[in-house]
């Protein structure tokens, strides 16, 4: 019998649990997401669901676990919706499950599976892609294209020519061209003042984007499925290195404030330095990795090659992980006083 | 009164189902046909049994006496005849025999002698005997024997008694109805504790979910004139850890690696302190205490029910339900599936409860643990129960050490929590055994080296001392050829005198000269080992030495049947 082991009574917990919340948590950033770029985006995440939870049963047959209780944890999804929130969203089908496989198939299983990778999946299917692919991952829809279901379905597809016209930036990239055009000669704030691609405080459209992931995010927090330490040290180290930078030369540097509702900043606040697998696990490593990670994300995404820095950032800070651990274990009961 | 409480970290709130059995007050549970009394029913020595089969003891009569400082004292539970001391199913979860007293009772009830005592009037060591002759033991489920806990620091004086009555394990409400009903005999026996310990404050903590038991507390601390503190403290398991409730009442922390007394604080069950109370002032020895019966019964109660009745005869009181499908003995938390009914009911069982599959229902299969951190936050000493399972998991004990294991108090909290349900607690059970074999394993080791060592040391040594030896006799050999004509003229006149017999026979003979030196070297040796080894009837009393004497006249006139006289004269004499 399997009546032998105290405690015989359990909370209400369950892996599939924590990774339900982890979606519902992501609705508010998604439904943003659909209001401002269509249902582009939707279609993204089902075919990066869909490739994810293959590669998952292939794997998990391949190793010879159980199909159904992998299956139904709900963490291959929750992987699958984050690259799918990554990538562009009128990338073409190949690329999005390009990306899964190598995050399940790679980074999850090749590793020993749910648990056990050092690597965030869905960051190394980013990085992945963007090192091989480049150009593709950084065409971002201009906004304000109106594209019919039928022409974003065709466009991910490969069935319609890629039309220059849809090949946007982010704004985060939009400003770093445009300074780099400019060789110093225009000024952050009239550029950001004048430009279609910026909004009220961050990019056009993807300032609400982001805001909807700080929604779900703290949500989860008063859920108590994630703490706040790797958010706020993220956050934290973000905002700090771009408030110095900002004060010292307001012309060249855009706000805090831009930098916190820019790119990948609030998904990877709430959804990706939260990883528990990955990340740290004591609470003032986390706030260290948290911090480290924004510095990273801020400097590779400001002096570096690539739109954004969070996802090399992460995966740098994956590698310290158990040195962190390490070097910032608590005082446990009673021993507090000792040296 | 408010007092400031101190909070401690982690913890769980598993639904507390303690309603059921508070309904009716506690009930004496009958006398069952056969008492299976385990000797060995605490921490420390097994007992030894005093009693034969075939003998009729009396209720409260020692069947068996502690065995060293730790350990405590068994007693009959009632008047009976003890029909055999034999190996009996323990109530244990590996269900292993263990040496019980058999009693059949005669239905008379009859106590032995009792002695009420007042303990003011006693040396504090007396009462400390008298305490592990009653059998007074931890009855919050830890069994350790109380008198050896009644001890201050040898620096450090005691500043708070604590008394547990937090009960935070669910379903049990053992604790909580004895102070609803003997209140005024508990707060009584605190003053045996306070005073042992010569404690400054005594604090008595209760669960605030219990608050009958509160008022009956500090109605009887009031009625008594005593100045101790009832303190409600918040309902969260473990609140009643020991160490957990010294923390919430006094802001003390004790690790593992130290006594509560060293940080002069010390903590006792408030059963414990009850059954104190009943062996000093009514000189009646733990032979019963009072068991929660609930879960998945019509009839959930309390009851007292004599120590060594069998669980099956108990667990019909409260009439199981048909779908009862096991018992657990503990609560839901730290206790134990119980794997045979035979087994009877010990010092250690406060509460047992029948499962059934919607009660208790079998643990989801475990996943893979993501690092997810909720057992670090549960725990409430602070450990981080996910990287001990991972060392544990990978039988890296040593790291298991480093990350403080055996500070564990396996609560369960860890396992509770954990969302990929985890059986944590099992993994450091296993890793805890794990290290204590090797530590046996290399002691044994050690000891066999040791002896080894030993054994060549003195193999070595007697090598050498042969060869001297050897070496000296070719020596002598050598001088005495070289002085043989002198030496057999010595022996013509000397050794004539001690061995007649060889020496009338042929006074010159060589051969008589080699036997008589043989002779003289036995007779040489002999005196020399009587000089050397003390005799064992050196260092003995006057009364010894005149047994002795006695002993050997009779020998002599044994020996020598001509002086029959001397030696009754010699036996009347001593």
């Amino acid at each position: 019998m399997d009546f032998s082991t105290p405690p015989y009574v359990l909370g209400e917990t369950s892996v599939r649990r924590v990774m339900l919340q982890v979606l519902l948590g992501l609705l508010p950033g998604i439904a943003a997401y659909v209001w401002l770029v269509g249902a582009s985006i939707v279609l993204q995440l089902a075919m990066a669901t869909l490739a994810a939870l293959t590669g998952e049963a292939l794997m998990l047959w391949l190793r010879g676990r159980p199909l159904r209780l992998f299956l139904s944890d709900g963490s291959a999804i929750v992987t699958a919706w984050l690259i799918a929130l990554t990538f562009p969203p009128l990338a073409p089908w190949w690329l999005i499950v390009v990306g899964t496989l190598c995050a399940i198939v790679v980074a999850k299983h090749l590793y020993g599976g749910l648990g056990q990778n050092p690597f965030n999946p869905a960051m190394i299917a980013f990085a992945v892609c963007i090192v091989s692919f480049p150009a593709l991952m950084s065409q971002w829809p201009v906004l304000g294209l109106k594209l019919s279901l039928d022409e974003q379905f065709k466009l991910i597809a490969g069935l319609a020519p890629r039309i220059d016209v849809m090949s946007g930036a982010t704004p985060l990239d939009a400003l770093k061209t445009a300074l780099k055009l400019g060789e110093g000669s225009v000024d952050v704030p009239t550029l950001l003042a004048t430009q279609d691609v910026f909004g009220n405080f961050a990019g056009r459209g993807w300032e609400w984007v982001s805001s909807g992931y700080l929604l779900g995010g703290l949500w989860l927090w008063q859920r108590k499925i994630i703490s706040w330490h790797a958010p706020l040290g993220f956050l934290g180290g973000l905002s700090l290195l771009a408030a110095a930078l900002w004060m010292w030369s307001p012309q060249q540097f855009a706000s805090p404030l831009f930098h916190l509702f820019s790119g990948g900043s609030l998904l990877g606040a709430f959804f990706i330095v939260t990883d528990p697998v990955s990340g740290c696990t004591t609470t003032r490593g986390k706030l260290i990795f948290g911090f480290s990670v924004g510095v990273l994300a801020y400097t590779i995404r400001v002096f570096g090659g690539y739109p954004d820095g969070v996802a090399f950032a992460v995966l740098l800070l994956n590698l310290c992980v158990p040195l962190i651990d390490m070097y910032t274990q608590p005082p446990i009961f009673g021993m507090k006083n000792e040296p | 009164m408010l007092r400031q409480l101190f909070n401690f970290k982690g913890g769980v709130k598993p639904q507390t189902n303690k309603a059921p059995s508070v309904q009716a007050p506690i009930g004496q549970a009958p006398l069952p046909s056969r008492l299976y009394v385990p000797l060995h029913q605490s921490i420390g020595g097994s007992p030894n049994p005093l009693v034969q089969p075939g003998e009729q003891v009396l209720k409260g009569q020692l069947i068996g006496s502690a065995d060293g400082w730790l350990s405590a004292a068994v007693h009959a539970p009632t008047s009976g005849t003890v029909l055999a001391i034999e190996d009996h199913v323990a109530a244990h979860p590996s269900g292993l025999p263990t040496l019980s007293v058999v009693i059949e009772p005669d239905g008379r009830d009859q106590w032995a002698a009792r002695r009420p005592l007042d303990h003011r009037t006693l040396a504090p060591e007396r009462v400390r005997e008298l305490l592990r002759d009653a059998g007074v033991v931890g009855l919050g489920g830890a069994v350790f024997p109380s008198h050896a806990k009644l001890t201050a620091a040898k620096t450090v004086a005691v500043e708070q008694l604590v008394i547990n009555g937090a009960e935070c394990e669910p379903f049990m409400t053992c604790d909580d109805l004895l102070m609803r009903e003997r209140a005024e005999e508990s707060v009584r026996g605190i003053a045996i504790f306070r005073d042992l310990l010569a404690a400054r404050r005594v604090l008595i903590g209760i669960e605030d979910n219990k608050p009958e038991a509160v008022a009956a507390m500090q109605a009887a601390v009031l009625q008594l004139g005593e100045d101790y503190e009832v303190v409600a403290v918040p309902t969260r398991y473990p609140a009643g850890g020991a160490k957990q409730l010294i923390r919430v009442l006094t802001g003390k922390e004790v690790p593992a690696s130290k006594r509560s007394t060293e940080l002069g604080v010390q903590c006792f069950n408030v059963a414990t302190v009850y059954t104190a109370y009943r062996a000093l002032a009514h000189g009646e020895p733990v032979i019963s205490r009072i068991v929660t019966l609930t879960g998945n019964v019509e009839q959930p109660r309390n009851w007292e029910v004599r120590l060594g009745t069998p669980l099956r005869d108990l667990v019909a009181l409260g009439r199981p339900k048909a779908d009862t499908s096991n018992y657990l003995m503990g609560g839901p938390m730290m206790g134990f599936a119980i794997p045979d009914l035979a087994a009877p009911v010990v010092k250690a069982t406060n509460c047992v409860i029948a499962g059934s599959p919607s009660l208790f229902p079998a643990s989801p299969p475990e996943m893979p643990c993501i690092r997810c951190g909720a057992c670090a936050e549960a725990c409430p000493h602070e450990l981080q129960p996910f990287e001990l399972y991972w060392f544990a998991r990978a039988r890296n004990f040593g790291k298991t050490q480093e990350y403080h294991i055996f500070d564990c108090i396996e609560c369960g909290c860890c396992s509770y929590v954990c969302p990929s349900h985890i059986p944590l607690v099992q993994y450091f059970r296993f890793a805890k055994s794990e290290i204590w074999s090797r530590e046996r394993e290399k002691q044994a080791a050690d000891a066999a080296k040791a002896r080894f060592e030993l054994r060549n040391a003195r193999a070595e040594r007697e090598q050498t001392e042969k060869a001297e030896r050897l070496a000296r006799a070719a020596t002598a050999r050598t001088a005495e050829r070289k002085a043989l004509p002198v030496k057999a003229d010595a022996a013509a006149s000397q050794p004539a005198a001690s061995v007649e017999a060889a020496v009338t026979t042929s006074p010159v003979d060589a051969e008589a000269v080699k036997k008589a030196s043989i002779v003289a070297a036995i007779e040489r040796a002999r005196a020399q080992r009587e000089a050397v080894q003390p005799r064992n009837t050196e260092q003995l009393s006057a009364g010894q030495k005149k047994e002795i004497a006695a002993i050997d006249a009779r020998r002599a006139a044994l020996a020598d049947p001509a002086k029959p006289a001397d030696a009754t004269s010699e036996r009347t004499g001593g």
